[in-house]
């Protein structure tokens, strides 16, 4: 029996750059993470996020960015959520250097009608991206429907980022899974730019990786958080007891 | 056409009930006393006529079926039958209590011919159950006139004078004083008021009453209001048989939209609000609207909405013995402008939006697809507003651009409803330092802050408090749009916090 499955892998393995071929992807910005998604996200893959917080989301609505260029992108979100986690707000969107025209939004009663709502869009050639926001672990999103997902996406080429919020990791058919959080921002004193700790738990064509990751409002693109800029190597908290010095050793 | 019911209030009973032998009369109160309202045909012979008190009528006939009258009961009937009638043509109005009127202009071919229309309609509504007359004239008043006073009969155009000439004035529907007054005259036929000259008229009644007269001559004619918004564009298919089957209403469907949009290409306009009408051979309509965000010429796209509305429907279309009319009517159409495919174009892009916000909408419902736009207004929560994606407004607005090189001011996701949190903070204005919300504690590691914002104090009677915003960092990193609801001291003596947005 293993020796059957470690022949499927190989064969997986074998045929998986033939599949992949013509297949693009977009870069995120932060080169760690590109090279270990074999040159950033595959477009027309389903990406599956697991929100630690609402961090989860700006990644979610900044990834959608990068990988739709100029065209549109569709937000479906659960009655739900918005209630809970708050609905997007085009002001934010703005502010985070994505123009909010190229956002629509579908409100949808349950999670079965925002999956149906999802893989109607997914045959929309004028989408870049649609973010499906998935409240908790519904039954109607098994693993059936993933694949069905990942089926629909690759079909016209319209990426998926499954946004999963207070859900927990369940068997999927997604390209990639990860855990995102807010990260604190550097000791200087500017409120800086946004910073997601980003978990890549899970690969089809890859390594794991651990980042943080900046996004820069200015380029529309993600980078290694600056944190040379930083005068203390490490971050601290508000070094109350002049701790300067240790903080300095350290970094 | 007019149509008369001239017993549809015992119709209605009679329809309802089991068959009496007794004759039936509906009463009504009246200053105290009780007189009859409407009589049946049993009733009629009896001598029995509306008007006469109830206890006359009881001494009269001994086995009475009495019931109370419920005049809106019969006006909801008598709606219902209008709205059966849409079928032979959209252009139906009620008149009266128990009238109907019916623009048939052009519509009688269909049915082969006016007299053949006629009698088409009125044993249709005979086969229901009501007593009916109708008569077929060139104007509304005319038509009417000669349903109530004579037997089914078609004027002429033109013939009209002569058909209504040996009417008595009641015909002419003028109230009853004027009624009453020109029989004192001595006027007692249509012909002898029509021959008096029209000044005298108007000097002695009023000029709506001339207005009438020429009306129910035939001379001038005052279009009907009809009952329902008029499709610009219409495609019907009947049946002789009604249908049953689900593939073959699908199929009438798409042939309906490509007859619809070749009509609608030879105008050059699109169809912004369609309606499919399924017309039950028992009476029954069914109608299915639609929305599109641009003017739609492409029967496959209109099939294919259809069939997404008709999917979403909670309670699938009853087909009852089957339909024996569907009718596709684009309710309002505009001008579609052509796109010419330029050398690096993408117009296909739109299209494809255009398509999917219209499909999302037909199942879903327009109010839940929805796009962004700009306001003018510096409060928060209103400054950007989410509007159904199909009935956007064009608007000149601008989104605020934001400071290059600086982090977001404003939170991705903000709340509906800003959520009172507990805080502590110096007073007066001081930053949030440590504060709970839905029973967590959070440090604050970092606040900006405060951004000012007053709310519009012209447009409220009420002075509303300022708010004072923080953008707030706790230990883990997560950031928060906190506000302090109004000036401590000034606007408030103990100012409440609250969160109302989350940042990336």
């Amino acid at each position: 029996m293993p020796n059957a499955l470690k022949k499927l892998e190989q064969a997986r393995q074998l045929l998986q750059p033939i599949l992949n071929e013509g297949r693009s992807r977009m870069r995120l910005g932060h080169a760690d993470a590109d090279s270990v998604l074999g040159g950033g996200l595959l477009l027309g893959a389903v990406h599956e996020i697991f929100a630690g917080d609402a961090g989860a989301s700006g990644f979610a609505a900044c990834a959608a960015q990068r990988v739709s260029g100029t065209k549109k992108m569709l937000w479906i979100i659960q009655d739900f959520s918005t209630l809970e986690y708050g609905t997007p707000s085009p002001t934010g969107f703005a502010e985070l250097g994505i123009d909010p025209t190229r956002f629509l939004l579908l409100r949808a009663a349950n999670a079965e009608d925002a999956l149906r709502a999802g893989v109607d869009a997914l045959s929309c050639t004028g989408l870049g991206a649609v973010i499906l926001e998935i409240v908790g672990n519904p039954k109607v999103l098994d693993l059936v429907a993933s694949r069905r997902l990942v089926l629909a996406a690759q079909h016209k080429s319209v990426t998926v980022i499954l946004l999963r919020q207070g859900a927990i990791a369940e068997p999927s058919a997604a390209q990639t899974r990860w855990q995102i959080r807010s990260h604190h921002s550097s000791a200087t004193d500017d409120w800086g730019m946004p910073r997601f700790e980003t978990e890549l738990v899970r690969n089809r064509q890859g390594e794991i990786g651990h980042w943080v990751m900046e996004w820069s409002c200015d380029d529309g693109a993600f980078r290694k958080p600056d944190d040379q800029a930083a005068h203390f190597g490490l971050v601290v908290r508000t070094p109350a007891d002049g701790s300067f010095a240790a903080a300095a050793l350290a970094g | 056409m007019a149509l008369w019911f001239a017993r549809l209030p015992t119709d209605r009973l009679q329809r309802q009930r089991s068959p009496d032998d007794r004759p039936l009369v509906l009463s009504i109160k009246n200053n105290n006393a009780r007189i009859l309202y409407a009589v049946d045909r049993k009733a009629a012979r009896l001598r029995l006529a509306p008007g006469m008190p109830l206890a006359s009528a009881r001494a009269m006939v001994r086995e009475l079926n009495i019931v109370e009258a419920d005049a809106s009961a019969d006006a909801k009937l008598l709606a219902a039958i209008a709205d059966w009638c849409d079928r032979y043509t959209p252009f139906v109005s009620i008149d009266g209590i128990d009238g109907l009127l019916l623009d048939v202009t052009g519509a009688t071919h269909l049915f082969g011919g006016e007299t053949a229309m006629l009698e088409t309609v009125r044993a249709a509504i005979a086969r229901q159950g009501f007593t009916v007359r109708g008569a077929i004239a060139g104007t509304a008043a005319a038509a009417r006139a000669l349903a109530r006073f004579t037997d089914a009969t078609i004027a002429a155009p033109g013939a009209e004078a002569k058909a209504v000439a040996l009417l008595p004035v009641a015909a002419l529907n003028l109230d009853s004083v004027d009624t009453h007054a020109l029989r004192r005259a001595g006027l007692k036929t249509v012909a002898q008021v029509a021959s008096r000259a029209r000044s005298e008229l108007t000097a002695r009644f009023s000029k709506e009453m001339v207005f009438k007269l020429d009306r129910a001559l035939g001379l001038s004619e005052k279009p009907i209001s009809p009952r329902r918004i008029l499709p610009d564009y219409m495609a019907e298919h009947r049946f002789a048989e009604p249908v049953v089957v689900q593939d073959f209403i699908a199929g009438s469907i798409l042939s309906l939209a490509e007859s619809l949009c070749r009509v609608l290409e030879e105008r050059g306009q699109g169809a912004r609000k369609l309606e499919a009408s399924f017309f039950r051979s028992d009476g029954v309509v069914n109608r299915i609207a639609l929305d599109t965000a641009r003017p739609l010429r492409e029967p496959k796209i209109i099939a294919r909405l259809f069939r997404e509305r008709l999917d979403a429907l909670s309670d699938p279309l009853d087909l009852g013995f089957g339909f024996d009319l569907i009718r596709l009517g684009a309710l309002h159409a505009e001008r579609l402008v052509p796109e010419s495919v330029g050398l690096e174009a993408r117009p296909d892009d739109d299209k494809e939006i255009a398509f999917l916000i219209d499909r999302l909408a037909a199942r879903f419902g327009s109010h839940r697809i929805l796009a962004f736009q700009p306001q003018d207004t510096h409060i928060p929560e209103a400054a950007g507003v989410a509007v159904p994606a199909q009935h956007a407004p064009e608007t000149k607005l601008d989104w605020e651009p934001r400071i290059p090189g600086e982090a977001p001011q404003r939170p991705l996701r903000m709340l509906s409803q800003p959520e009172p949190i507990e805080v502590m903070a110096q007073i007066p204005d001081g930053p949030p330092l440590r504060f709970r919300w839905r029973r967590a504690l959070h440090a604050v590691a970092r606040a900006e802050g405060p951004e000012r914002i007053a709310m519009e104090w012209w447009k409220n009677q009420k002075p509303q408090p300022t708010r004072d915003y923080y953008r707030v960092e706790d230990e883990m990193g997560r950031r928060f749009w906190l506000y302090r609801d109004g000036l401590y001291g000034r606007e408030r003596f103990a100012p409440r916090w609250y969160v109302h947005g989350l940042f990336a």
